[in-house]
């Protein structure tokens, strides 16, 4: 598998670098010319990854987000959003749509069903205790010819 | 992001502009709950047309919001979704919960 194009960025955990990660990545992907609605669909993902090792990793603590990004061959995007905070004990739960350990009523439990249906596929490792690793790719169907 | 309060007797309308994210939400959300409480409204209209992003925590808001106003059994209307927004809003099922209003620019 090619690699074209790879980049990386870490960060700290606090909220306010939400943004700064889904614009990050965006412009990144931004060499394939998607449509509107793949940017916006990989944003809403990267937000959803970000937000979970900010909200869940990293809890009451603060420690570093980890992303790469890789552009494949024939369009094909790959990204990494990795946490190495609390982990998760079981992974097929946490997964479940409207599962939330969040008390407040203010969390929907969302997150993992937002990047899997707004991406192709996606991949969940996590060991508790040495954190989370979130794997999502997407094949941009956009503009085929340039993506070579 | 900002949120703009436009409260009548009977309804308040929230005017969310910008990006809705975790990060964002809890002042939003802040802000429309006191004025949902001091007026307890049969009617809180959130208008999402100058929203520009929103993940997941804008379904909590919206859920969160539906609580507040079934205690004084109100409803909720949603109004100017784009079309990206009402993609998010249907994977969790909110139009059951709201009214989303038709006919939103994209």
């Amino acid at each position: 598998m090619t690699v074209r194009n790879e980049m990386k960025l870490s960060f700290p955990s606090r909220s306010a670098n939400e943004s700064f990660a889904r614009i990050a990545v965006a412009a990144f992907v931004a060499a394939l010319d998607p449509t509107v609605d793949e940017v916006t669909d990989i944003k809403t993902a990267i937000s959803e990854a970000v937000t979970n090792c900010i909200v869940h990793g990293y809890k009451d603590t603060l420690g570093t987000v980890y992303i790469q990004a890789r552009i494949l061959e024939g369009g094909k995007i790959q990204i990494r959003v990795r946490d190495k905070g609390c982990g998760i004990p079981d992974v097929k739960q946490a997964m479940e749509p409207l599962y939330t350990t969040c008390t407040t009523g203010e969390r929907a439990g969302l997150g993992f069903a937002v990047m899997q249906s707004f991406m192709d596929k996606i991949r969940v490792s996590s060991r508790v205790g040495g954190g989370t690793t979130v794997t999502m790719e997407k094949t941009l169907k956009s503009r085929p010819a340039l993506h070579g | 992001m900002s949120v703009k309060m436009e409260c009548g007797e009977h309804a308040v309308t929230a005017y969310l502009s910008g990006e809705i994210d975790h990060h964002c939400a809890k002042e939003m959300r802040d802000e429309i709950d006191s004025a949902c409480d001091r007026i307890k409204p049969q009617m809180l209209i959130l208008d999402f047309r100058d929203v520009t992003f929103m993940d997941s925590s804008g379904i909590g808001l919206v859920m969160g919001r539906y609580k507040l106003m079934q205690q004084f059994a109100g409803e909720v209307v949603i109004a100017g979704a784009n079309v990206h927004i009402q993609k998010v809003m249907k994977l969790a099922g909110l139009d059951r919960l709201a009214v989303i209003e038709k006919g939103a620019k994209r």
